[in-house]
């Protein structure tokens, strides 16, 4: 059986790389006895694989993993005993069964992501926050509807200048923060950071001049099926539901 | 949530955030304003390094244990971070409440290793604690140390309040307790250092004098108050079985040196090698029931979610239940794709069969610590390993599968011959032939015999406590002379050699064995800018050498010189249970290259048979 952990992500544990936030839910497993398979061989590991990584530095209230487990475990139970042994800054929000093909993999499915920009009184703090200034707000629509937004994008090897329009699904300048509506996965993926830089450098802010800080909402997948809960999904754009929606409650 | 000591901007711009931001699972949060002692326990070093350290989780969990204590977590800022706090007057903190170490009581740190001294320092400074002992007043936390190196703590006797030595389990609840009531007394930090210095164990190094000879050898240590003891005794844990142990130990949420539970299986060691100071230091061995060990081993895995568990001691092979402990193990934890990992452990039929079933042998390696190339020289340190044993083992090792080999050894030891230098590669190569006398076609490729050599350096309360070292550039040519003559070996393209550095051999040295008057030397190496030495990197030997010259400190005279048997020397007013008597009659025996038996073939009267317990007490045959 294949499940999907929703969890958040805030306070100092957003200064834990990707990685070590991987090593951790390992840890979290063994420490909350959930029943996870391990793949065979001399050295086996476990088998589980996070949907979206998430940079330094930035806090989330929808990330994902998926894992196999031997044994069916309980919803609500599974969220209770991980939730016991986790440490303050990881909060496990949701343990549903999601189909077994691989094509439903969290990794596989991932299409876009939301965000939440706010700009801070200082880089010392993400706590201050402070109001969106009219400029920038007038400019949203311009910066929108360019023919084209062209960025450099550092890729492997070098760096290249790609076009990022078409992976903006959407972008709000409200006045206590900006939305962010991105691609995201392994087809096209555009990280929040780009386009705030791209944003500023077109209002003409120097760089660096507003300090930022980047909060994920959540991550979504396209072209639901006949698994997904019609009514629990939270559609948005073209199609796009959490993938929390793509999974069902498991009960006792 | 927590407030953490160090801004979003520098917590993002430095290496590693997460090494300073606490809130590890099973860290321990209390109220501040609940407790009546603030602890904070340091490891002079950085995060990965510190935390993979047992001792100081057995300290961590014991203090906590106490309702009126909270021990939080030190370790040294990385130089990146060290850089910003100096120059943003950050003042450094403690990991848990992310409060600066000024505002505890005390701050305990443990010694592990004389490279780590100029970090001591760093510590101190960064922590707005006045490096000198003697500038310290009231506000200020006792300063106190511990572990290996606190066995000589002369050198850093001047940075120091008081020095722990023995086992951390004993008595720091009376130190605590008489801290609690001085306070309650309005007594000042002068009442507690005298009363402190009457607790067995405790060296207040302020209420002792010193003077030299004309030879600047030491003619008179010696207490400069009434009722401070002459002699500090090491104390120490006779039942490990019934003392503290971390159940709950600190999960790091990066990965760290030791990122597995550790199961310390015994302490001490029946061997006696000559050269080694933890022999002596712990004697004698005492080992953990294995019942309980079995019992740590699962609670340990289940509130740590570690993936592999090892087993400490100094050599796990001599561990009197190993078979049933590690039969345990893998019949419980392997299946749960669990790795065990089991060092020291000396190569025969029993530890072939057991690695065969917790490791790959294809990818994994055998090591040896013959420490010496030839018979002659280990008898000399009296390292009981021979070379038939090594052979053998071997052997069995290449027919089980597997075909790499690390060997250890020393160079520079007392008595050693240009033979005994060659003698290394020759051993290497001897292995490396019996591993071509199995058939080409049963045999899996090449053998990689992989050699590393240090240099020896005399330890306190060894039997080579009065040996010679030699100078930098004497070192590298004994290396010279074994990397040559691995030239001339047979299955040279089979082997591989790999020496240590000298410079920090020769620092370890003088620090291992010096006097008060070392501490002039640090000070000045540490404002020269020296911090990390351990980490080759870093450590800047030109500005130690300048350190040296700058102090008028000759390196010669503590590590080029034989000491004489009736030297005075700076660690002798410690007891540590071995005697004097027997050190000099295992040097005797060294320079006649007489082997002594180990504890359980026959007790050799080394004095530490006073504590009552241990292997001392085991009915011999
Ligand atoms: S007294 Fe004897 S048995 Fe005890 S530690 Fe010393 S040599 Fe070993």
């Amino acid at each position: 059986m294949k499940a999907r952990i929703k969890f958040r992500k805030y306070g100092s544990l957003r200064f834990i790389g990707h990685l070590d936030v991987m090593r951790y839910f390992q840890k979290v497993m063994r420490r909350s006895e959930i029943p996870i398979a391990f793949t065979g061989g001399y050295s086996p590991h476990m088998i589980m694989s996070f949907a979206q990584p998430l940079g330094v530095g930035v806090t989330s209230d929808g990330e994902y993993l998926d894992i196999q487990l031997t044994a069916p475990v309980a919803s609500e139970r599974a969220v209770a005993k991980m939730n016991a042994v986790m440490a303050e800054g990881i909060e496990v929000l949701s343990f549903v069964q999601i189909p077994e093909e691989k094509k439903y993999s969290g990794m596989t499915i991932t299409a876009a992501a939301d965000y939440r920009v706010t700009l801070l009184e200082s880089a010392r703090s993400a706590e201050q926050t402070r109001r969106i200034p009219g400029i920038l707000k007038a400019q949203a629509e311009h910066f929108l509807g360019q023919e084209e937004i062209k960025v450099w994008k550092a890729t492997k090897r070098s760096e290249m200048e790609v076009d990022i329009k078409p992976m903006i699904y959407d972008m709000q300048v409200g006045d206590a923060d900006i939305r962010l509506f991105l691609a995201a996965g392994s087809e096209h993926n555009l990280k929040p950071d780009l386009v705030m830089e791209a944003f500023l450098d077109f209002c003409g802010e120097e760089k660096g001049a507003y300090p930022l800080h980047f909060h994920r909402i959540d991550v979504y997948a396209k072209n639901p099926d006949a698994w997904a809960d019609e009514k629990a999904a939270h559609v948005r754009g073209a199609g796009l539901v959490t993938l929390e929606s793509l999974g069902k409650k498991i009960g006792e | 949530m927590r407030k953490l000591a160090l801004n979003d901007e520098i917590l993002l711009k430095i290496e590693k955030p997460a090494r300073y931001i606490g809130g590890e699972v099973n860290s321990v949060m209390k109220d501040p304003e609940k407790v009546d002692i603030r602890f904070a326990m340091c490891f002079p070093d950085v995060y990965e390094i510190g935390m993979s350290h047992l001792g100081i989780q057995i300290l961590y969990d014991m203090f906590n244990q106490w309702e009126d204590v909270w021990c939080e977590r030190v370790y040294s800022p990385w130089i990146d971070l060290d850089k910003i706090m100096r120059k943003e007057k950050i003042p450094l903190f403690a990991l848990e409440s992310q409060d600066p170490v000024k505002e505890f009581d005390f701050l305990g740190i443990t010694l592990q290793y004389e490279m780590c001294y100029t970090n001591v320092l760093q510590v101190l400074d960064l922590a707005g604690i006045p490096l000198e002992a003697k500038g310290r007043s009231g506000e200020d936390p006792l300063v106190i140390g511990g572990g290996p190196c606190a066995y000589n703590p002369e050198p850093l006797a001047e940075f120091f309040d008081l020095f722990y030595i023995g086992d951390g389990e004993t008595v720091y609840r009376q130190l605590l307790d008489l801290y609690k009531e001085n306070k309650s007394n309005s007594g000042t930090r002068q009442d507690y250092l005298r009363k402190a210095s009457e607790i067995e164990g405790i060296y207040v190094p302020s209420l002792y004098d010193v003077t030299y000879n004309a030879d600047g050898t030491l003619a008179s240590f010696s207490p400069s108050v009434p009722h401070v003891p002459k002699t500090v005794k090491k104390q120490m844990v006779l039942s490990l079985t019934d003392t503290y142990y971390p159940k709950r130990p600190v999960v790091p949420f990066i990965k760290v040196t030791q990122d597995r539970v550790v199961l310390e299986i015994q302490r001490g060691c029946i061997r006696g090698c000559r050269f080694c100071q933890a022999g002596m230091l712990y004697r004698p061995t005492r080992e953990r029931d294995v019942e309980k060990l079995k019992e740590y081993a699962s609670q340990m895995l289940k509130n740590t979610g570690h993936e592999e568990i090892s087993l400490s001691s100094l050599s796990s092979s001599d561990y009197s239940r190993l078979k049933e402990l590690v039969d345990f193990l893998i019949e419980e934890f392997k299946g749960k794709g669990i790795n065990i990992s089991l060092p020291s452990l000396r190569i025969d039929a029993f530890s072939l069969d057991v690695m065969e079933h917790v490791q790959d042998v294809r990818k994994s390696s055998l090591t040896f610590a013959p420490e010496a190339g030839s018979q002659r020289m280990r008898n000399v340190i009296n390292k009981g390993l021979t070379e038939e044993e090594i052979l053998t083992g071997a052997g069995q090792a290449f027919e089980g599968g597997w075909n790499k080999v690390k060997l250890y050894f020393m160079l520079g030891l007392p008595t050693e011959t240009q033979e005994d230098m060659r003698a290394i590669p020759e051993l290497a190569d001897k292995i490396a032939r019996r591993y071509y006398e199995i058939p080409k076609e049963e045999r899996s490729g090449k053998c990689q015999i992989t050699t590393s050599t240090s240099f020896f350096i005399p330890k306190p309360f060894t039997p080579f406590q009065w040996a010679r070292m030699y100078s930098n550039e004497e070192y590298i040519a004994r290396a010279a002379i074994v990397k040559h003559a691995f030239n001339d070996q047979l299955n040279r393209k089979s082997l591989k050699y790999n020496w240590h550095d000298a410079e920090i051999t020769v620092l370890e040295g003088v620090f291992a064995r010096g006097d008060r008057r070392c501490s002039k030397v640090l000070l000045e190496a540490y404002r020269l800018g020296c911090i990390y030495d351990a980490w080759t990197k870093v450590f800047d030997y030109g500005k130690w050498l300048k350190a040296f010259e700058n102090t008028g400190t000759s390196m010669a005279f503590y590590n080029e010189r034989e000491r004489k048997i009736d030297e005075l020397l700076p660690w002798d007013f410690i007891d540590i249970g071995v005697t004097k008597e027997f050190l000099v009659r295992e040097w005797e025996r060294a320079m006649k290259g007489e082997v002594t038996k180990n504890c359980r073939e026959q007790c050799s009267g080394c004095g530490a048979a006073r504590f009552g317990g241990g292997v001392c007490n085991e009915s011999k045959n």
